[in-house]
């Protein structure tokens, strides 16, 4: 298709360059410069979409931000597919495809358009009054109807192909917006001499100069000034310019959301981000963001053809296109009259001006009636026709009084409508700035701002192109004295003198008909019409929150920049209460829709969350470890041989360590070191343990507690001299536990004399566990006697291993004679490769988490968060023989006095489990109860915390929680499972030699 | 994110700071001595401020120190940040800023 | 009250709907009220609702300071279930699962409960030790829960990526058919034209100033920005901003106020056919009636009634989103707002009498007030007409903090080792 709308000459296009896409699989061109949008307008295409409720046919309403209507599919395939695109934002390039949406099987020809005639029934909010019989129905029947009607675009089907970038920045005075008002702002801030950030969401700055073909500034034709100015502003050095960012988000301390978006616009595989998330935060800002045109609201003002005048005048006056042959006008403002004229310029027909004011004046009036045009005062418009196309609008005498005379039908293949304009105060609004209502302007303007932020130009209501620009540098001045920069002096912009412009209308226009009728669309995506207002209010949704959730109407993509106002008049109308008591619905971020991905940034795969790996850790992976996550780290849950399931490396590994020896990577266990006069103190108070008689070179196991009594973490500490202690603690406790120390340290206790540091990274940690492990570990050891009798169990001594400094502990966390070794981490796989391979000969194997949960168990250890889970004492965990009874204090100590936390209370015990049969192992969570045949809710007395097959025992075995379960023990109770109850007798939690021999080997 | 300003390191992100709930609630020198219901108190009772409120902030990948701030919590707008163990600014200074 | 249905409906079409009466009257304060209900959420209301229909009282007031249904009914992302782990917390949320399944019928406005299932997702091994110990005591207390594999999971929930290389891959499911949503706005519309039918007063931009007890300590009234108001019972159901109400009668709670948001993508054609929840990555996430994604996002660090959060908050979420349904990064974010989440130390609600005489208080709800919406509301009315607690909320009283008895849910889900 040719562009047979294209004016010859004019506008910010490029003929010589011409750019074909597809458009629902139609080849069509345009030119560079091109929007969508005004792609298709040049070639004569307005028809653009459906809408969302009643599916009618709806064309390019707008030229910006604030499209509700031509939403689009794009994307050549499924990887770079975006739904829901506004056509009037998407930058025309080579091989761009677009598809409309919300439409089966096709845009001209839409089944669900049949909602379009049963509209009647389907008032706003039907929805709530039906479908509610039979019960159930709705889920499985209604429901899923709906939801197939609702949506407009759909999801993409693949991953998305691209990427996105994040970035941080500081500027002294971030401009948001560089129409007029934010380039003045942007040239006094440098002048200032402050360092800038200006941004727009437009491919190129300039915002309504861009169209701007009559005015002249300072001399020179505005878009000569725009170049120039543009030039002064790159050459400053100070100033970083975004284009195609649009400002999103106006947040706390202000920081302010941009989004630059990077590559939509280049055609074929762009390399790099598509979009790029700043997160800037300014000294002062100045808001400069302009303002949107309102629609008039009257029956069918929704067919396509129907415009807004001001777009209508963009498409003609910067990309060169008609859009139509014959246009009727129909407003309430005086800038209609200046796109009326644009549009005669460019050879449209004007068909009639119809303004609903009696008697319209000022400078724009005054040229349309010089200019010939026909303009009929006190004229409204009663309804329109066409399909797919508007053909004609009904023109009729508006009386003072607000009767409506009979209608003439004007042929038209374009309307335009203007209802004024309202100000974007949507970021302003955001920043928690307070809002007021100006009368005389008819809209919301900026009142006290409640961040460092200034408002300029037409986002405050100014819109003389001179006022607009002496108020931009005027408050680009202010901002930059405000960052710290120099005074600036004002400065006054002469320009040709364009007219003013005033006027305005909010509400619905009158038009004489049976209301219930007709559809005078509001909320045009939505389809939610001044009768869905009238009727929410008079069923007592009388709040505009409540009218807005009821009919939807604002909650549409553009998030009511097309509907607020009027939908506001229309409100303030039928209550009779003025707008400004009325008041507006809350802004929200973002202001248009931003894309999930460019939050995410580069937290994706690998990179979503930090990864923690252990010294061993390649190693352990190129022994064909299986890994498990715990809290950020990697731990070897396993070490299979080839063929082996885990069930069987398990059973291999811990008959290994029982017989002969095992090494294990503890080195994830989080570690701090102690020190100070005044540190076994420090540990009486955080931990329940006695800590002052600990000897040095001995260690003992702590339990931490919150100071509500329960268990929060444990480890074993040593003491390494009188002021220096290792304290170790979980895996996932660490950070939790250096923190809270560190709370206490500072602001409880500051009178000690104690210093905590953090070691987790600084040490690698080898168990080596087994009757010979001493055998095994001896000839590595240095400086040290590791005989039973110089190093008992639970003792700790500084030597080096394999020739490496280290602490050894003398441990065990499986019941076996054992070690812990701790060297420095770049030393631990040296050392770990050592001992292991000198260790074969006698047996030794690698065993990972899994082993060791399964050893512990057997010796009735537990493991913080398994066997406790935040509501558990240490009574309960039967660890009470830990407290230091004599100590007056400990944190946590306190609450254990409390009521409900000991004597008399059937508390839940650790206990040992044996099933009946020694083969079934039960499931980890499973219930435990005493009457097995109790029907839901049953009795529960307790749960299994941990339950593994035994190789050791060569039969099953659990830990429990069981109310009053040491009590229990030699009672049998019921595990109830789908199907089966198993039943379990009670044991004490030591399955493994109880009486401690095998700790010596 | 808030821009906070640590009494030793100056503003920084929030991102740095770890927020450690109410300030200036009082862990009995002996809690031995305090009943169960002051002890909850202790524990669990929180002014839960709507305006000025006094709280904890550590700056935890900073010079990990805990300090003090007062906060409006209907706006998220710094009154001030000061030491552990300083007085909490009084009003008159909270109503000057 | 005017019926809705299907019937009504097409009558009234005939007649342009121009004759449809106000759902609930615009009232206006009365000197005294037998009961005053503080704060006209869902639970307030419905609260209101259950007093006049099961309880007899017909002089009740719900005051509201802005709009109802404005604050966490209107702003929560419509999550339902009550798979919760202890007895007392699967008795309470079970038993407003239960209501919420007659809930339109019983009120004859159509909630929208959907039960599409929610599929909570197990990250590491203790996840999974978790969930199974939730899985089995709920079937032992009549709760449905069920353990899915990776690949179940994906079936119940196509658009869900279960590939192993994921940083935190999905090990498996947690999935409660029952589960679900509903539209939020209408739970408090619904609720507000029920009990207006039954007389209840609702009225509107009247903000609660003080709380007026008599010599005894009883409470007496209220002040209120549209005057005083005479009665022997007030019920604070009041979320975010219960501390600031229970202050006024001198009562120090155990609640902080955070911010928690909430954002919804564009709307698009039906793609996401269920709940689903990741409390390890912090993500959850359905696909509303209008197509749009509704993504819930983890509460802020730090207090706050602003009812907005930080970027980096929904941020995260985004994240989580974006690895567990790739599809979906391209997807925009239309619409964040926040709201602000009153949350207790062990993260149950309290439903109870409080120490000052006729005054009750339904708070603490933290994260999760909605899906509880017509089971708290049926229980606080229970306790306010009776002066004591029904048996299923009488664990969800202000004395266990002082006891050590706890309902720690939150610790149920504990940390990893």
């Amino acid at each position: 298709m040719s562009q047979n709308f294209r004016l010859p000459t004019g506008g910010r296009v490029n003929r010589a360059k011409t750019i074909n896409f597809t458009f629902d699989g139609r080849r069509m061109s345009g030119l560079e410069g091109d929007t969508l949008a005004s792609a298709l307008l040049a070639n004569g295409e307005h028809l653009a979409g459906r809408s969302f409720k009643y599916h009618r046919p709806r064309g390019i309403l707008s030229a910006g931000a604030e499209e509700p209507n031509a939403l689009v599919g794009v994307g050549a395939d499924e990887g770079h597919y975006s739904p829901n695109l506004r056509a009037t934002q998407v930058e025309l390039f080579e091989g761009l495809v677009a598809e409309s949406q919300n439409r089966s099987p096709s845009l001209r020809y839409d089944w669900a358009g049949v909602n379009n005639l049963i509209w009647r029934f389907i008032p706003a909010g039907f929805y709530y009054k039906t479908f509610m019989w039979p019960r159930g129905a709705w889920t499985k029947f209604f429901e899923p109807r709906i939801r197939a009607m609702a949506g407009l675009g759909r999801a993409p089907r693949a991953p998305d192909a691209t990427t996105y970038a994040q970035r941080y920045a500081h500027c002294d005075v971030l401009v948001v917006g560089a129409g007029p008002a934010g380039l003045a702002a942007a040239l006094a801030a440098v002048q200032g001499g402050q360092r800038v950030i200006l941004c727009d969401e437009q491919n190129e700055l300039g915002g309504s100069l861009l169209s701007e073909t009559d005015a002249a500034i300072d001399g020179i034709p505005a878009v000569r000034w725009l170049s120039e100015t543009i030039a002064q502003l790159r050459s400053a050095g100070s100033v970083q310019i975004l284009t195609r960012t649009t400002a999103f988000g106006y947040f706390p301390h202000n920081m302010l959301g941009l989004v630059e978006r990077l590559t939509d616009h280049l055609p074929g595989a762009a390399s790099g981000p598509r979009e790029r998330l700043w997160q800037v935060r300014a000294k002062q800002v100045v808001l400069a963001a302009g303002e949107i045109e309102r629609p008039l609201v009257f029956p069918d003002n929704d067919r396509p053809g129907i415009m807004l005048a001001g777009a209508a005048r963009i498409y003609a006056s910067r990309y060169g296109v008609k859009p139509g042959q014959r246009a009727v006008i129909v407003t309430a403002h005086d800038s209609a009259y200046r796109a009326a004229l644009a549009l005669y310029q460019a050879g449209v027909g004007i068909a009639a001006i119809a303004d609903v004011r009696a008697n319209p004046q000022g400078g724009w009036v005054d040229l349309a009636r010089k200019a010939g045009l026909p303009v009929r005062a006190g004229c409204t418009i009663t309804g329109t026709s066409g399909r797919l196309r508007v053909t004609g609008a009904d023109l009729a005498p508006l009386a003072a009084d607000g009767t409506v005379g009979a209608s003439e039908r004007v042929s038209c293949d374009l309307l335009l409508m203007s209802g004024g304009f309202t100000p974007s105060v949507h970021l302003f609004s955001q920043s928690r700035g307070k809002l007021v209502y100006d009368e005389a302007l008819g809209a919301f303007v900026p009142g006290a701002p409640a961040e460092d932020c200034w408002v300029a130009g037409a986002c405050r209501g100014v819109s003389l192109l001179s006022e607009v620009l002496a108020d931009g540098f005027a408050k680009g001045a202010s901002a930059a004295r405000a960052a710290g920069g120099g005074p600036v002096p004002a400065r006054s912009f002469a320009t040709t003198q364009a007219p003013a412009t005033g006027g305005g209308f909010a509400g619905a226009l009158p038009h004489g008909k049976n209301p219930a009728s007709v559809r005078a669309f509001v909320d045009f995506q939505n389809d939610s019409t001044a009768k869905d207002i009238k009727l929410a209010i008079s069923e007592g949704l009388r709040s505009i929150e409540h009218i807005k959730r009821y009919t939807t109407t604002g909650m549409a993509t553009d998030q009511g920049k097309i509907s607020n106002m009027n939908a506001l008049g229309i409100a303030t109308d039928v209550l009779a209460r003025p707008i400004a008591q009325i008041g507006t619905t809350t802004f929200r971020m973002p202001y248009t829709p931003t894309t999930f991905g460019v939050f995410a940034g580069y937290a994706r795969g690998d990179l979503f969350d930090t990864v923690r790996r252990t010294p061993v850790h390649h190693w352990a992976q190129a022994q064909g470890a299986v890994f498990e996550d715990v809290s950020l780290w990697k731990r070897a849950r396993y070490f299979p041989l080839p063929g082996e399931d885990m069930h069987q490396a398990v059973a291999r590994e811990c008959r290994a360590v029982r017989a002969a020896a095992g090494i294990f990577d503890a080195s994830t266990l989080g570690k701090i070191e102690v020190v100070g006069p005044d540190a076994a103190e420090f540990l009486n108070r955080m931990y329940v343990n006695a800590w002052s008689k600990l000897k040095p070179g001995r260690l003992r196991y702590g339990l931490l507690l919150r100071e509500d009594g329960f268990i929060l973490d444990d480890g074993v500490i040593g003491r390494m001299s009188d002021e220096c202690f290792h304290v170790t603690t979980t895996t996932g406790g660490a950070a939790r536990v250096l923190t809270m120390m560190e709370d206490y340290r500072q602001t409880e206790f500051p009178e000690l004399k104690v210093w905590l540091t953090s070691t987790t990274e600084q040490w690698a940690v080898i168990a080596l566990q087994g009757p010979k492990a001493r055998e095994i570990l001896a000839p590595f050891v240095e400086g040290a006697d590791i005989s039973h009798a110089a190093m008992p169990h639970m003792s700790v001594v500084e030597c080096r291993v394999a020739g490496v400094p280290a602490r050894l502990f003398r441990v065990s966390f499986t019941g076996e004679l054992g070690f812990e070794i701790n060297v420095p981490a770049d030393y631990g796989r040296a050392v770990w490769e050592a001992i292991f391979a000198a260790g074969q000969p006698a047996g030794l194997v690698a065993y990972g988490t899994e082993t060791m949960h399964v050893l512990r168990a057997e010796k009735g250890y537990i493991i913080v968060g398994q066997e406790t889970d935040g509501t558990v004492t240490p009574d309960d965990a039967g660890l009470s023989w830990a407290i230091g009874k004599a100590k007056p204090d400990f944190v946590g100590k306190r609450a254990l006095a409390r009521a409900g936390m000991g004597e008399g209370v059937q508390r839940k015990q650790l206990v040992g489990l044996l099933t009946d049969d020694p083969q079934v192992v039960l499931e980890e969570g499973a219930q435990l109860v005493a009457d097995p045949a109790q029907p839901p809710p049953m009795t529960m007395l307790g749960h299994v915390t941990s339950s593994y097959w035994s190789a050791t025992l060569n039969r099953s075995m659990a830990l429990a929680l069981v109310k009053n379960g040491r009590a229990r023990i030699g009672e049998t109770l019921h595990v109830p499972m789908p199907g089966r109850v198993i039943r379990v007798t009670i044991t004490g939690p030591v399955f493994y030699d109880a009486e401690g021999i095998k700790l010596d080997g | 994110m808030l821009l906070i300003t640590c009494p030793f390191c100056g503003p920084r992100p929030e991102l740095e700071f770890g927020y450690a709930g109410e300030a200036h609630v009082v862990r009995a020198q002996d809690p031995r001595e305090v009943s169960d219901l002051q002890w909850t108190e202790y524990l669990y009772q929180r002014s839960n401020v709507r305006g000025v409120h006094a709280e904890r902030w550590r700056h935890a990948h900073g010079c990990a120190q805990f300090f003090n701030a007062l906060r409006d919590t209907t706006t998220d707008h710094f009154v001030a940040t000061y030491r552990i163990g300083e007085p909490r600014p009084d009003a008159a200074v909270e109503a000057g800023r | 009250m005017q019926r809705f249905s299907a019937f009504a409906l097409v009558k009234h079409a005939l007649s342009g709907h121009q004759r449809w009466q106000p759902q609930w009257r615009d009232a206006t304060p009365k000197p005294a009220y037998d009961a005053v209900i503080v704060g006209g959420g869902g639970h307030g209301l419905g609260a209101a609702y259950y007093l006049a229909k099961e309880h007899g009282l017909r002089n009740i007031a719900v005051l509201e300071k802005g709009w109802i249904g404005g604050g966490n009914t209107g702003r929560n992302t419509t999550i339902i279930r009550s798979n919760y782990l202890f007895d007392e917390s699967a008795a309470l949320y079970d038993h407003a699962l239960k209501l919420w399944e007659g809930l339109s019928q019983d009120i004859n406005y159509n909630v929208m409960f959907s039960q599409r299932g929610v599929l909570m997702l197990a990250h590491n091994v203790h996840d999974e030790q978790s969930f199974k110990r939730h899985i089995h005591a709920n079937r032992l207390n009549g709760v449905d829960n069920e353990w899915l594999t990776p690949a179940q999971a994906k079936e119940f929930c196509p658009p869900l990526n279960i590939s192993s290389n994921m940083r935190h891959p999905v090990l498996g499911a947690a999935l409660q058919r029952r589960a679900g949503t509903a539209r939020h706005d209408a739970v408090a519309w619904g609720y507000a034209r029920a009990a207006d039918a039954l007389g209840v007063d609702i009225i509107q931009n009247c903000e609660v100033t003080a709380i007026h007890r008599d010599a005894f300590g009883h409470v007496s009234g209220v002040a209120t920005s549209r005057g005083e108001i005479a009665t022997r019972k007030i019920g604070v159901s009041a979320a975010g901003n219960s501390s600031v109400m229970m202050g006024m009668a001198g009562l120090r709670m155990p609640l902080e106020s955070f911010p928690l948001q909430a954002l919804v993508s564009e709307p698009i054609k039906p793609i996401f056919p269920c709940v689903v929840m990741s409390n390890t990555i912090h993500a959850y996430m359905s696909q509303s009636d209008k197509g749009e994604l509704v993504i819930g996002a983890g509460t802020d660090a730090y207090t706050s009634y602003t009812q907005r959060g930080a970027l980096h908050i929904s941020a995260h979420t985004l994240e989580a989103i974006c690895e567990l349904f790739p599809d979906f990064r391209r997807m925009r974010m239309l619409r964040n707002w926040g709201g602000i989440v009153d949350v207790t130390p062990d993260r149950s609600p309290i439903i109870a009498k409080t120490p000052v005489p006729g005054l009750y208080v339904n708070c603490g709800w933290g994260t999760g007030g909605f899906k509880a919406t017509p089971g708290a509301a049926h229980l606080f009315a229970w306790t306010i007409a009776r002066d004591e607690p029904h048996a299923i909320n009488a664990p969800f009283n202000l004395e266990r903090f002082a006891r050590g008895m706890l309902i720690d849910e939150a610790a149920a889900a504990a940390v990893a080792h």
